[in-house]
This record gives structure tokens, C-alpha cells and sequence, in this order.
């Protein structure tokens, strides 16, 4: 799976489930700093993530600056993917 | 404590009020006054009264007139110095024929005028009828304790304690406002003179109304919270804590001892396990006549129950306790009729147990109470506040690490919580901090959470309120605010939105009222506001410790395990006290796609795409994985919502059943030749 894909994924995920469809994401949009997702509810999102790419994350990658946009998390995600395969 | 209504002909030429039109609108608040009825009417104007009697229970029936009858009253509320004012009008020459405090707000009226205002000390709302100048005077207290409404319709000025009372007439207009709606989704209660209901408006705190014959209308500000600019405090004061804090026990207590002896009827007094109440309780105790009732809220969900500290207070003060232990289903249970009540949408399910309390206390034969509301707001005791201070501390350099550090200490669950949640707080906090200084920013991050539910207003929603508004309530800001500290700042805000609009209202009045028990409330003395808000800010929030003032004045009086004792907001279990092991059966119909379309509140997918997700998560351990706050505040202003359209607008509102005996009754149109 593509960076593009993994990102039109969870996209997909966060119109559903937190904007009901009511507009897309944005990719560059702070989630949680524009109100979309309140603190406690982007452990939806990392609980979805790690169900449907079959990760786990790790304490010290749970930061903001992997899981603040779209954008953020599909280049995160794509390299941690990335990664898993070549081991 | 009371309900009013009345009708006043705009011009001349029109029919007299109509008296089944006045005992309909009465009737239909009659839950705020069972004790007794009264109407009077003329050629212009017609006045309702329902009364819960409590101060001259034998003598002080309403409408009421002066001694010349050149003026008539009804009056929600309690006026508590009106024994010092009798006096002072005495002295004037002035004679009373009652003990009540109605016929002295009629002769402080006649002395004063409206001026008269600034000198009453307690929470009111009244309207006077000036039968000779033709002129209608409404007024209500310094911050909204009683509350107040006004409709024009076919020609008249409408006025009532509850909306419902205009609805009985089925000719009146009932529409959900937008406006009222995109209010309490972004500050948790409309800000008056907006309501929820389209051509409907309340009358603001602090201010009266008058209505004179020529068709001038004039809204006067008769008071406003005033906080002393911030300069005052920089230079050295004489004022220390412990002179401050000695200061504020002493007019508490007065407060205190005149809410407690200034009725007829024994009071009685809620503790909820926190400093307020409790501080409340022991100096009540210190004014009561015979035993003692103290009155709580217990919760069968440990995460809410506050029962270790109510008990510690009642062996303290050795009260006769009474406890309502709260479940789930008792609030989605109670939840249409608290709607039906409070007349708003809510988004948090808190008034629910308050309403539920006050029946308790009207079984017990108790018809008022003291609580400790206000304190929070007057001396800085809620967590938006010290939030506020570390997000002003941070801005002056957000590149610290450290200083983000100090949420820790206001939200001990940021420890608890994943690293993540935790980033991602103060990625939102953050955020902000450009607009440090500007007169929202202590309030910004919770009116941008809780505008988030506005994704699902409907497009002739979102459209007919047009682009997105700058916050009405930065509008209207007093001009000296800009010279204030910005803690005075915050509370100033949290006053004029929060205490008015939510806890005086939907958790104060609205509840109480539903079961004829009235709420009085010490810190809301005006003698004790006027003190509270001179007091140097660093004694309100000294660091982050809130309240310091009023944990010193505490000291010696109040158990130290309450005095030392983090503040606890109230609350309730939210969206999982409806979708519990059985739903509840309204929640299908409300939430059915038919209903939402009705509505045209909301959008119609969406609703049910949320509502599924919250469906989905039941049963499946929210225990181990609740919603979050945003879909918790989500559900319940949805719900409320809902309910709000379904008993209000979809729905002719019930008629009372029950005749009503009508101990005051003066028609001066059939008793008098046209």
C-alpha cells in the first residue's frame, strides 16, 4: 500500500467516524487543534490504525507530530510499514 | 418564590387582556407557585400570579398594589434586606399593611423609582404596572437568579417566568431560534436577550425594561459585573489574605444568616461534598431554628459519587440528612421532564440528579434551600481558570517545555493518560497562544470543542446563520474590561455565559422551580459580590491554588480533608446513562431520520451515522473505552435538542388539568363602566 493510499484510508476513517461526511479532512489539518478530534478521541484513530495495518504502536511514537494531520500519520504509517517488511 | 405573567396592550383601541388567555399562561407554570393564585386586570394590562409561599405566608398574596392603587406588582423572588429598607421607608413616612417584601419593593419604587434597584439585595424578577402613566417596569436581579421572558404578539408585551406560559396560548408562534441554537453549541446556554425559541426574548440580567404608553421601549443596565482594573494591584497593598479572607467570612455569614432567617418556612441546605456547599452548611447551621436538613446527591457509579465527604460533613454539622443515590436510568428516565423544565438544550446531563434532588426535598416539606453557587465564578474556582493562566504563562514563551508541564497539575488525568492524549492536549492549548491577551482567550479552547458540534447542524441551519459569527458575547464587553487582569477577565465571561445562562438556569432555578423549591444562594449576595470581585486576583487564583481567599476564610470552620480538597465539578454519567442495558424508549422515534427532517435542525444522515457509532460502542465495554467528551457532549445536545423540538414545537405543549383557586382577584374592567 502507497503513502496516497494509506492517507485516502484513514481520511476515509476520520470523515466517518468524527465529520459524519459533513466535508473531508484536510490532509494538513491539525485534527486536534482545529476541534475535529478531541484529545481522548484520536485513541479511536489509534485504535483503528493499529486494527486495520496490523501495527502496534510504541510509547515514544505516540507523539503529536505523528498523529496531528492526515499527512502527518500516512507518512508516519507508510514508513513504519515500510520498515516492518524489510525486517 | 413564585411564577408571574401578564399581558399589556400596546395601543389603545385593543380588547382588554383576555382573563382566560392570563389563566392559561399562568396555569401553565403553576409548578413554581401551587400555594396560591392571583390575577388583576384593567383596560390595558392584566397581571397573573402563582405563589410558593414563603415570606408573609398569611398576608402577602399577589398582584399587590400601593396605597392609592396607582400601582400594582408581581414578583418572582426574594428582596432579603427588605427589613432594613421597611425601616428606612418607615422613616419616610411610607406605611405598610404587610410583613412581605413585595409591598416594600412597591414603595421603594414610589420613593426611588427604578434607581430603587441598586439598593435591593437579593434575586428577583418582577414586573409593576403603572396604572396612571401607563407604563410597564420589568426588571431582574444583578446576575439572573429569576428568570424573566418577553413576546410581543398581535399587538401586546407578553411577559412570563417560563416560555411555557406563552405557548398555552396555542395562537403563539413556537420556532427553535438558530440563533439560540448555534449559541449553546458554542457557549452551553444562549445569552439573553437571545433564546432558543424564535421571537422570544429574556430579559438580561442586571438590567429593567420600560414600556411607556408613547410606544418607547428603554432597556437600562443597572448593573454588571465590575472588577477593579489591573494596575490597581501593582503597587503594594494593604490589603493582606488573611485581613481579605476575614473580610469575606464576615459577609458571608451575614449573607448567609439573612437567607436563612428571611423566611417564614424553615430552609434547609444541599451539600454536594465540596468547600461551597459545606462552607454554606456550617454557617447556616450557625442561623437555624430547630433541626437542621441538609440534603445530597449520591450516584450508584463510583467515578461520580462524592458520598465519603457528604458524609463527613453531616456527623460535622449533625444535620437530618436526606440522599438520593442516582442511576443511569434514572436520568435518561428523568431526562424529557428536565428538558421540559429547563426549556433549553443542554450538554451535559448534570441538571438531570439536581432535578431528581429537588423532589426530594419537596416530599420532605422543605421549600427552600441554600446552595454554595456562585463561588466558583465570584472567586475563581473552576479549572478554565487556572487553565487559562498557565496557557497566558506558556504564551510568553511557547518554545518552554516546561512550562506546559504545569496542566499536570490542573488535570492530574494528562499523568494517567497515554503519551499521546497527553501531546496532543497541549498540541491544542497550544494552538492559541498567539491570541494571548485578547479578550476571549481565557474561554477560546472550550468554545472551539464544543463548537465542534456543529457539524451537524442542517444546511438551512448552518445557512440561515450565515458565516461563521465572531462570539456575540465579545461584543458586548463593558469598556473598562480592557483594563482588568485577565483572571477578572475569564470570569467576567464565565459570569455573563455560564452562571447565567447554564448554572443559575438549567442546574439552578429551572430544576428547583420544577418541584416548587427555592434556591437561595449566599456567595450570590450582592454585598459579598461586590467584596469578592475587589480582591486581589492573586488571592482569588493564588498560583494555581483556586479559591485561596475562600479556603483561608474556610479555615477553623470546615472539615480540613474538605477545605484541602480539589474542586470537583459537578457531574453525571453523560451518553452512557441512555444507552445502558435497555434504551430508552423515546430515544428510536427522536433520533428516526423522519424526526430529525422535521426538525430541520440537523442533518439527518449524519445524526444517525453518530448516533450508530454510539450504539456500536454499547455494550462492547465504555467502560474500557467511553466516548469521548466530544461525542458524550454531542449526544446529550442532541438529545436535548430533540426533545426541546419535539415538547416545545412539534407538540402543543400540555394544558394544566387541575382548577386553580384564585385568592386574589381584581377585575377592574367588568367592575368598572367602559
Amino acid at each position: 500500500m502507497n503513502k496516497e493510499e494509506i492517507g485516502e484510508e484513514v481520511s476515509r476513517f476520520i470523515d466517518a467516524n468524527f465529520l459524519f461526511d459533513e466535508r473531508h479532512v484536510k490532509i494538513n489539518e491539525s485534527l486536534v487543534g482545529s476541534g475535529t478530534i478531541d484529545s481522548t478521541g484520536i485513541l479511536e484513530v489509534i485504535t483503528f490504525l493499529e486494527k486495520r495495518f496490523n501495527v502496534t504502536f510504541e510509547d515514544e511514537e505516540l507523539v503529536g507530530d505523528n498523529f496531528d494531520t492526515v499527512d502527518r500519520i500516512r507518512s508516519f504509517l507508510f514508513k513504519k510499514l515500510s520498515s516492518n517488511e524489510t525486517r | 418564590m413564585c411564577g408571574i405573567a401578564g399581558i399589556v396592550n400596546k395601543t389603545s383601541g385593543h380588547a382588554p387582556p383576555s382573563l382566560d388567555t392570563l389563566k392559561l399562561m399562568i396555569g401553565a407554570i403553576r409548578h413554581r407557585g401551587p400555594d396560591e393564585f392571583g390575577i388583576y386586570r384593567d383596560t390595558t394590562a392584566g397581571m397573573a400570579h402563582a405563589r410558593l409561599s414563603i415570606i408573609d405566608v398569611a398576608c402577602g398574596q399577589q398582584p399587590m398594589t400601593n396605597e392609592d392603587h396607582s400601582l400594582w406588582i408581581v414578583f418572582n423572588g426574594e428582596i432579603f434586606n427588605y427589613v432594613e429598607l421597611r425601616d428606612e421607608l418607615k422613616s419616610k413616612g411610607y406605611v405598610f399593611r404587610t410583613q412581605s417584601d413585595t409591598e416594600v419593593i412597591l414603595s421603594a419604587f414610589q420613593e426611588w423609582g427604578t434607581d430603587c434597584l441598586t439598593k435591593f439585595n437579593g434575586q428577583w424578577a418582577f414586573a409593576i404596572w403603572d396604572t396612571r402613566r401607563k407604563k410597564l417596569i420589568l426588571s431582574r436581579d444583578r446576575v439572573g437568579v429569576r428568570p424573566l421572558y418577553i413576546l410581543h404578539h398581535e399587538g401586546q408585551i407578553r411577559f412570563a417566568s417560563e416560555v411555557k406560559a406563552f405557548f398555552a396560548d396555542p395562537s403563539v408562534r413556537r420556532e427553535i431560534n438558530p440563533q439560540g441554537l448555534d449559541q449553546v453549541f458554542t457557549y452551553w446556554a444562549p445569552i439573553a436577550p437571545v433564546t432558543i425559541f424564535d421571537g422570544i426574548e429574556e430579559l438580561p440580567a442586571g438590567t429593567f425594561r420600560v414600556y411607556t404608553n408613547d410606544g418607547k421601549v428603554e432597556t437600562h443596565k443597572y448593573w454588571q459585573p465590575a472588577f477593579k482594573p489591573s494596575q490597581t494591584y501593582a503597587h503594594p497593598s494593604k490589603s493582606s489574605l488573611k485581613e481579605n479572607a476575614e473580610i469575606l467570612l464576615d459577609k458571608l455569614r451575614t449573607a448567609t444568616r439573612l437567607r436563612m432567617v428571611r423566611a417564614d418556612v424553615p430552609v434547609g441546605s444541599y451539600l454536594s461534598g465540596g468547600l461551597d456547599s459545606s462552607l454554606t452548611a456550617c454557617l447556616a447551621l450557625e442561623a437555624a431554628r430547630g433541626k437542621f436538613r441538609t440534603f445530597s446527591i449520591r450516584f450508584e457509579d463510583d467515578e461520580f459519587d462524592e458520598g465519603k465527604y457528604q458524609k463527613l460533613m453531616v456527623s460535622h454539622l449533625d444535620s437530618s440528612h436526606e440522599e438520593i443515590v442516582v442511576s443511569g436510568s434514572d436520568i435518561s428516565d428523568s431526562f424529557p421532564a428536565v428538558i421540559w423544565h429547563a426549556e433549553r438544550p443542554i450538554l451535559r446531563t448534570a441538571p438531570a440528579p439536581l432535578f431528581l434532588l429537588s423532589k426530594a426535598v419537596h416530599d420532605s416539606g422543605i421549600k427552600a434551600v441554600l446552595t454554595g453557587e456562585g463561588a466558583d465564578e465570584m472567586l475563581a474556582g473552576y479549572d478554565i481558570f487556572r487553565e487559562a493562566k498557565i496557557r497566558e504563562f506558556w504564551a510568553h514563551e511557547p518554545g518552554s517545555k516546561t512550562r506546559p508541564l504545569l496542566f499536570d497539575r490542573i488535570y492530574p488525568y494528562l499523568k494517567r493518560s497515554p503519551q499521546l492524549t497527553k501531546n496532543l492536549s497541549l498540541e491544542f492549548w497550544k494552538k492559541g497562544l498567539g491570541n494571548v491577551g485578547s479578550p476571549g482567550f481565557s474561554h477560546e479552547p472550550r468554545w472551539t470543542t464544543t463548537s465542534a458540534l456543529k457539524k451537524f447542524f442542517s444546511r438551512e441551519m448552518t445557512s440561515s446563520l450565515g458565516l461563521q459569527p465572531a462570539p456575540d458575547v465579545l461584543k458586548e464587553l463593558p469598556p473598562e474590561f480592557h483594563q482588568w487582569e485577565s483572571l477578572a477577565q475569564a470570569q467576567y465571561l464565565e459570569i455573563r455565559t455560564l452562571l447565567t445562562g447554564y448554572i443559575l438556569s438549567s442546574q439552578g432555578d429551572r430544576m428547583l422551580m420544577a418541584h416548587s423549591v427555592e434556591g437561595r444562594f449566599p456567595f450570590l449576595d450582592s454585598e459579598v459580590m461586590e467584596f469578592s470581585s475587589g480582591i486581589p486576583a492573586f488571592h482569588r487564583l493564588a498560583f494555581l491554588d483556586e479559591k485561596s481567599v475562600l479556603k483561608h476564610a474556610a479555615q477553623n470552620i470546615v472539615p480540613e480533608a474538605i477545605r484541602n480538597r480539589k474542586k470537583q465539578p459537578v457531574r453525571a454519567p453523560d451518553a452512557a446513562a441512555f444507552l445502558g442495558r435497555s434504551l430508552p424508549p423515546y430515544l428510536d422515534d427522536l433520533f428516526s431520520t423522519e424526526s430529525i427532517q422535521r426538525s430541520g435542525l440537523f442533518d439527518a444522515e449524519r445524526v444517525s451515522k453518530f448516533i450508530s457509532k454510539c450504539l456500536a460502542n454499547r455494550g462492547t465495554g465504555m467502560k474500557d473505552f467511553p466516548l469521548s467528551n466530544t461525542d458524550n457532549m454531542a449526544f446529550v445536545g442532541l438529545l436535548s435538542s430533540m426533545l426541546l423540538w419535539r415538547q416545545f414545537v412539534s407538540e402543543t405543549p400540555a394544558q394544566p388539568g387541575r382548577e386553580m383557586i384564585f385568592t386574589t382577584f381584581v377585575d377592574r374592567v367588568t367592575t368598572q363602566p367602559a
